[in-house]
């Protein structure tokens, strides 16, 4: 801190207030008087309840998907690796917009699996199944990053301790592996399921909205500030809450 | 023959013919580059040989056409950092092969309590790595690594990363666990050599230059690292009766057995070295430095270890011409 | 695009006034500000080229949002000359923010339709078509286009169980055109935008909830004349000629 200029803190005051001062302003907007008439009506309960449900889904999935792909992409030196890390990243720097057009194109009803899904009956449109998809789609790179970090930090030494003490490659991944990088597994899943949360372009444009089928909170949120703006910010109040909950347990996780 | 290690890797020029006897410790020394870790790495798996083969106990561990994954190979290594699980105990840690190999927890837990009591660690049992003074740690890879009950065992330096205070202690222990154990152990240190090793391979170059009991090597170096991993100097020369008669033209007295006219490598200790106003080895200093209670001289190729008032006496500094000497019953000579 | 080079125009037409300002002597174009729904877009742009042409030094700026929106921006002082809307309701908030300059000129309508992917995969004909095994998607009941879904649906007695309920109708739209919905209902104008993607269906009971388009000044125009004569216009022949090609219905 000494090193530094005294300036610097003007703009960097200016930051922290740019982030807060919408917070604080839409606190400042929430009628207190209905706040838990709006928050527990029907549709809004419903809402809450589909992202919880779709959000651990979506974590869940990203865990089985993503942590197999993180260590493929701390450990393996083939060839590609670098080209596959970009891939990775792609859902991060799309518009929700485009990976819902995405999306689409691939498991919709003409889409390039989607067309043989239906012909085995598998209908993913307009399902659950979507928006699990869609927030997966737009979550996974968080996990993958973060768990590809800490792996790469750990190192491979105590992997190749563990294989020279005679444990098989599934043994040294379960018993020495993972639990090395558990913080960075948590708070990579916090974020992801956070991400998956807050997702809403890619959901509006592939998977439809359905009260309690398809129509998460956000969307919800969206919806009634056409006919209800006072139910939105309830609504955009206690997503803000659940965002700050997922922040301070990843950097909790992060900063034993 | 336990390990028999013939085998090269084009890539770092490194081609080496190893072999060690059921029980045996070798000493595995050389500069750096010269393939110790190399070495290491082709025997626990963790480099594929070019050319050659591995073999342990009879069995093919690497060769063109075999490939044992190293969790396979019953090689165990311990390095001098001690690469404890940070997340479990240090019983947890001692386990940990037992439970790889299958043992159920019960007898896991018994037979990881017997190994920590072995090395005076039963106290420690429920703590964590982070807790483990450095010592401490070493102690529990060691208890870790014996109760992977390794056909081969690979010592890293493992001395290396400990205090003065604490090694010679550990030094001991390794000593007994390695009495009848067969095991490869690489070293800069003269001590770990001398304490833990029945025979010495000196790599250079990617290559061994000599291979042979502890006392045989330290006490007739083939090679400039083994004089100076020994800690003596050695001149190459040719025997004629009486003198070795250096390329130089100048000569010294030695004890030697060897018939007049052999070729001959000359050993002396630093120590044994004084200054001489007449004859002798002509040399010029290029560095001194303190050495015990005496003054170290290096020279172009030799060392002599002087009293610091002979240093004093003479305005000894860099640079300064000097005659070296040594009594005739101080030098070894032997055929190179 | 078209728009935007009409304001980067007149923005530099400012600049230029500006800059020769003691000189005096060129002609600065007067901006209209026409704030219109958005399902209005293509007719209106089409009259405001006419606009142009008839009156010299006029250049009309649109901007094309959700009605409700609108009437949200022009209540936070966006400086708007002429409003149009989707509905009677956004209408009367305009109103009751005493922003109105004159009464509002109904001047066009726009019935609710079925649309279909080319081709009518599921075999769609008429609303009661709709209410077995088909992915329907309609419009949330809480925007407009949803509100009049509902009227429809209750008018014919049918309890429809859509499939989503979208946000706007532009979504609906989609929905269809790229084959995900078997059908959806929009307004007969967004059937005729959507070209040969989608097919239209007319059906009876779309009659029972006519929507009616108003237009009306903004009270606070700088330009009340110039902005009356573009409402003349939307309410003229020529304007309904130009509504009832792009399949708006009279008022």
């Amino acid at each position: 801190m000494r090193t530094l200029p005294r300036w610097i803190l003007l703009p960097a005051g200016l930051g922290a207030l740019f982030v807060i001062l919408p917070l604080i302003a839409m606190a400042a907007r929430v009628e207190w008087s209905g706040f838990w008439g709006l928050l527990t009506s029907e549709s809004s309960l419903a809402a809450l309840r589909l992202s919880v449900q779709t959000s651990l889904t979506s974590a869940a999935a990203c865990a089985v998907l993503g942590v197999p792909m993180a260590l493929l992409l701390a450990r393996s030196d083939a060839r590609g690796m670098a080209l596959m890390r970009s891939l990775v990243l792609i859902p991060l720097v799309l518009p929700p917009v485009v990976g819902g057009i995405a999306l689409l194109y691939t498991v919709g009803r003409q889409g390039l699996l989607g067309r043989h899904l239906e012909v085995l009956g598998i209908h993913i449109a307009f399902s659950t199944t979507a928006v699990v998809i869609a927030q997966t789609f737009v979550a996974l790179p968080f996990l993958v990053l973060s768990l590809e970090g800490a792996l790469r930090t750990a190192g491979t030494r105590y992997e190749e301790a563990a294989a020279s003490l005679g444990a098989r490659p599934s043994r040294v991944l379960t018993r020495v592996t993972l639990p090395l990088v558990l913080p960075a597994l948590m708070s990579g899943l916090v974020l992801s399921f956070a991400r998956a949360l807050g997702e809403f372009g890619a959901t509006i444009t592939f998977a439809g909205s359905l009260q309690g089928t398809t129509r998460t909170l956000p969307l919800e949120i969206y919806l009634q500030r056409e006919s209800d703006p006072e139910a939105a910010v309830a609504l955009s109040f206690v997503l803000m809450l659940v965002a700050i909950v997922v922040i301070a347990l990843a950097h909790r996780r992060r900063s034993p | 023959m336990s390990l028999v290690l013939r085998a090269a890797v084009a890539e770092r020029d490194v081609e080496l013919d190893l072999e060690v006897a059921p029980g045996e410790t070798l000493a595995l020394v050389g500069p750096n580059g010269a393939g110790k870790s190399t070495a290491l790495s082709l025997i626990a798996g963790a480099l594929r040989p070019s050319s050659g083969s591995v073999e342990l106990d009879g069995r093919v561990l690497a060769d063109a056409r075999t490939w044992v994954p190293p969790h396979d190979r019953r090689v165990t290594t311990l390095s001098q950092d001690p690469v404890l699980f940070p997340h479990l105990t240090a019983l947890g840690n001692v386990m940990f092969p037992l439970l790889a190999r299958g043992a159920p927890r019960r007898e896991a837990r018994r037979r990881a309590h017997a190994h920590l009591a072995e090395l005076g660690l039963s106290a420690l049992a429920a703590r964590r790595p982070s807790q483990l003074s450095g010592g401490q740690a070493q102690r529990v890879a060691i208890a870790r690594a014996l109760a992977a009950e390794p056909r081969l065992l690979l010592l890293d330096e493992p001395m290396a990363a400990l205090d003065v205070d604490v090694a010679p202690a550990l030094r001991e222990q390794l000593r007994g666990f390695l009495a009848e154990r067969t095991a490869i152990v690489v070293t800069h240190d003269l001590l770990d050599a001398l304490a833990l090793a029945d025979r010495i391979a000196v790599l250079e170059g990617g290559r061994g230059v000599g291979i042979g009991p502890t006392a045989e090597v330290l006490t007739r170096p083939r090679s400039p690292f083994a004089a100076r991993f020994a800690g003596l100097n050695l001149v190459a020369g040719r025997w004629d009766g009486a003198q070795v008669r250096l390329e130089d033209g100048s000569s010294l007295s030695a004890l030697c057995e060897e018939s007049p006219g052999t070729q001959v490598l000359a050993a002396f200790r630093p120590a044994a070295v004084h200054l001489v106003e007449e004859g002798g080895l002509r040399r010029t200093v290029r560095a001194l430095a303190p050495r015990g209670d005496l003054v170290r001289a290096v020279t172009e190729d030799l060392a002599a270890d002087l009293p610091p008032q002979e240093v004093a006496r003479r305005h000894l500094v860099p640079g300064s011409a000097v005659r070296l000497a040594v009594a005739g019953e101080d030098v070894t000579a032997y055929e190179a | 695009m078209r728009r935007m080079l009409r304001s980067a125009a007149a923005a530099a037409a400012i600049t230029l006034t500006a800059v020769s300002c003691g000189s005096g002597g060129t002609a600065e174009p007067t901006i209209l500000q026409v704030f219109a729904a958005a399902s209005l877009q293509e007719p209106f742009e089409e009259l405001g080229e006419q606009f142009e042409a008839e009156h010299e030094d006029v250049a009309v700026e649109f901007t094309f949002a959700g009605s409700s929106t609108l009437v949200e921006q022009i209540q936070q002082g966006a400086p708007a000359d002429v409003f149009a809307s989707a509905d009677e309701k956004n209408m009367d908030k305009l109103a009751e923010a005493g922003l109105e300059a004159a009464e509002p000129v109904d001047f066009a309508s726009n019935t609710l339709m079925i649309a279909v992917p080319a081709g009518n995969p599921a075999g769609i004909t008429d609303l009661a078509s709709l209410t077995g095994g088909v992915n329907l998607v309609v419009c949330a009941p809480e925007v407009p286009c949803g509100a009049a879904t509902t009227t429809v649906q209750e008018a014919a007695g049918l309890e429809l169980s859509p499939v989503s309920e979208e946000q706007s109708v532009t979504d609906v739209l989609n929905k269809v055109t790229s084959g995900e919905a078997d059908a959806g209902l929009v307004y007969v104008t967004d059937v005729a935008k959507a070209g040969d993607a989608a097919e239209g269906i007319e059906f009876p009971e779309s009659q029972e909830a006519v929507n009616t388009y108003p237009i009306t000044t903004v009270d606070g125009s700088t330009n009340p004349e110039l902005g009356q004569e573009f409402v003349d216009l939307v309410t003229g022949e020529e304007g309904q000629q130009v509504l009832a090609e792009h399949g708006f219905g009279g008022a």
